[in-house]
């Protein structure tokens, strides 16, 4: 088995006192980052990446420390879902139509514990599923020419925007815009500058870090200036008694089904490009309920309603990471933002990561398993610290998170002029989730933007400007297909099928 | 309403963007394709959708009222400032007043604010420069 003994190599990597530590700390900040309304995983992971960055951590350790960070706010968007009925991010969502409910019946402690361990299944059966996956994926990017390289954004892209968005126009335009972005700058075959309106700090392009920091962090901050003394913005959790913390072993008993099967579906939903955790959450809970919903129990407290979601939310974190590591294709919001990371590392994710650097690859997944068994361990004694932690308002953690933003991007380069464009996204943020733009594809097209680019000319550079290449290859045309259907489908099929989430114009975080 | 005027704008700035490109300087050596035909694609994209949103506009979203634009705008004004006086009065100083500018607005009483502010300054000098050494703009005083 050398998937195995890879994943044993693995393990002697993440097993140093540093990356251990990395781990606990992330997870520890993940579990906060999570559990605070308006900071979720994108948003939480988008502002400490510069930070990694300019501390000038090497790859594996950086990247064990965020993605601890990834899962541990898959955890922690739990809390406040089931403590104040808000949402600690959005894959949280579900968690609150049986969460709150159990809460309000004097059972928070049992809530809280049973959707620890639900997370703790869906996230672990996850990583292995992402052990034995990935390297078959890899297997197949390896025949992957220019052109199917090109037609796999696209289908990225489709899906994204066919899937996870209501409106597949915006979501295209979101796309354009993000793609138009990484168009600024040098062009790297020809040496010819492009929109750069003679300004030379435009001529390296946009730094997609601050593009992603001022999207993700600094628009939050305008939606609670926005939202001040309303009631979306506060919370009340020091009325709540916790009551106790181990869930008896008949509800577990009776749980165990429906997390296995959240976990299968949570899993598929986060692998799929474009679809993430939200829809692993939303899937897991909308099919339980079909499933086993006898007694019309769902939505009043019912423990298998808290199980689902996260159990689905969790595996779809795990499952996320298959595309982003295998083809270099994220298939969420977060995960796009782990990409970025990579990217700023001067590591290119893909299939060629595992043959060069599988101690990337393997240390991380050995991490990740570390990290779960951390949060589990964190989660069910210490969740009374981190309800804690909810009690602090936002009028004093928006303006340290805005900080801290504005501490990480002026780290890496030391110039006003990257502060301008970060605060240039930020508000580009805040109006395009007024308007309901979805953030990601431009995210995604900011990072995949010149790749695309380079790999349409590399397919023309072979056929000799011949434009039939791009679909001359029988997997070329299947992933084509794939992302015509996955785009077109929704918008006549999908009403059916899309999560109908409350219309707010803070979706707090798009993973 | 909203959502014309931002199809409205798109398809102008596909326009603008499309016409830029045509602008692009090419070089005598060169790959079929050129540094022009992927902008043009995407400027299409763009185009594309910013006219479908034109002509099926979504609900309008619930824009605040002119007084809380006002103090979305000072605040961007506020942080372009900050940008700008990180270099000359340092990190220290003008993160106190920024965060504690954006804590006032935020709802804490003035005086609390203040001290909120200087106290988020202080706390991430302490965390990221003492102890994780991170380099942070530096101002007549050093810090």
């Amino acid at each position: 088995m050398d998937t195995l003994s890879a994943l044993a190599d693995g393990f002697s990597i993440a097993l140093t006192f540093q990356n251990l530590g990395l781990a606990l700390i992330g997870c520890f900040l993940g579990t906060i980052i999570g559990a605070l309304p308006g900071l979720g995983p994108s948003n939480g992971v988008a502002i400490l990446i510069p930070l990694a960055f300019t501390l000038g951590l090497p790859a594996t350790p950086a990247l064990i420390l965020l993605t601890s960070v990834y899962y541990g706010a898959m955890y922690g968007g739990r809390i406040s879902s089931i403590l104040l009925n808000i949402p600690g991010d959005e894959p949280a969502l579900m968690t609150t139509l049986d969460g709150y409910p159990m809460a309000r019946k004097g059972m928070a402690g049992e809530a809280l514990a049973l959707s620890g361990i639900a997370s703790f299944v869906g996230a672990f059966f996850a990583t292995w599923g992402l052990v034995f996956l990935a390297p078959q994926l890899v297997k197949v990017a390896l025949l992957f020419g220019p052109a199917e390289y090109f037609a796999l954004f696209a289908l990225a892209f489709a899906t994204l925007g066919g899937i996870a968005s209501k409106n597949q126009a915006k979501a295209a335009l979101a796309a354009g815009i993000g793609l138009g972005i990484a168009m600024i700058g040098v062009d790297g075959q020809t040496g010819v500058p492009r929109f750069t309106f003679g300004e030379v700090h435009l001529y390296d392009g946009i730094d997609f870090l601050v593009a992603i920091v001022g999207l993700f962090a600094l628009s939050e901050v305008f939606i609670f200036l926005e939202h001040r003394g309303t009631a979306k913005a506060t919370g009340d959790a020091s009325d709540i008694k916790l009551g106790r913390l181990t869930p008896p072993m008949s509800m577990l008993k009776q749980t165990v089904p429906t997390m296995a099967r959240s976990t299968v579906l949570g899993f598929i939903a986060g692998v799929l490009p474009g679809a993430g955790a939200s829809l692993g959450s939303f899937i897991s809970y909308s099919v339980e309920k079909r499933l086993v919903d006898k007694n019309n129990t769902f939505g009043t407290g019912d423990p298998r309603g808290v199980a689902a979601p996260e159990a689905g939310n969790n595996a779809a974190a795990g499952g996320a990471l298959v595309p982003m590591l295998a083809l270099g294709v994220p298939g969420s919001g977060t995960t796009a933002v782990l990409l970025a990371m990579l990217l700023a590392l001067n590591i290119t994710p893909g299939p060629l990561l595992f043959t060069n650097n599988p101690d990337v690859v393997w240390g991380l997944i050995a991490a990740l398993f570390i990290g779960n068994v951390m949060l589990l361990v964190m989660n069910i004694p210490m969740v009374s610290l981190f309800v804690r932690v909810l009690l602090v308002p936002p009028r004093y953690l928006m303006p340290a998170v805005a900080m801290i933003s504005f501490v990480g991007i002026y780290g890496i380069s030391g110039s006003t002029f990257d502060l301008m464009v970060m605060v240039f996204f930020g508000v580009l943020g805040w109006i395009l989730r007024k308007l309901d733009v979805p953030l990601v594809p431009i995210i995604l097209g900011v990072l995949l933007g010149n790749q695309m680019e380079a790999n349409m000319r590399r397919a023309m550079t072979i056929s000799d400007g011949d434009w039939s290449a791009l679909f001359a290859s029988p997997l070329s045309i299947g992933l084509w297909l794939f992302a015509f259907f996955g785009f077109i489908l929704p918008i006549i099929a999908g009403r059916f099928f899309r999560p109908k989430f409350p219309r707010t114009d803070s979706e707090a975080d798009p993973d | 309403m909203s959502d014309r005027i931002m199809g409205g704008v798109g398809l102008l700035l596909a326009a603008f963007f499309i016409w830029q490109a045509t602008l692009i300087q090419e070089s005598f050596i060169s790959d079929p394709v050129g540094p022009k035909i992927f902008p043009i694609i995407i400027g299409g994209l763009v185009g594309l959708s910013s006219l479908a949103i034109f002509l099926k506009p979504d609900d309008e979203p619930e824009w605040p009222d002119f007084s809380r634009l006002f103090e979305v705008g000072l605040t961007v004004a506020v942080m372009v400032a900050y940008a700008y006086a990180l270099p000359s009065a340092g990190f220290v100083v003008s993160t106190a007043v920024a965060a504690g500018y954006l804590s006032w607005r935020l709802g804490t009483p003035p005086v609390k604010a203040a001290v909120a502010g200087a106290v988020i300054a202080i706390g991430i000098y302490v965390v990221f420069h003492l102890i994780l050494g991170l380099s942070l703009a530096r101002g007549p005083w050093g810090f």
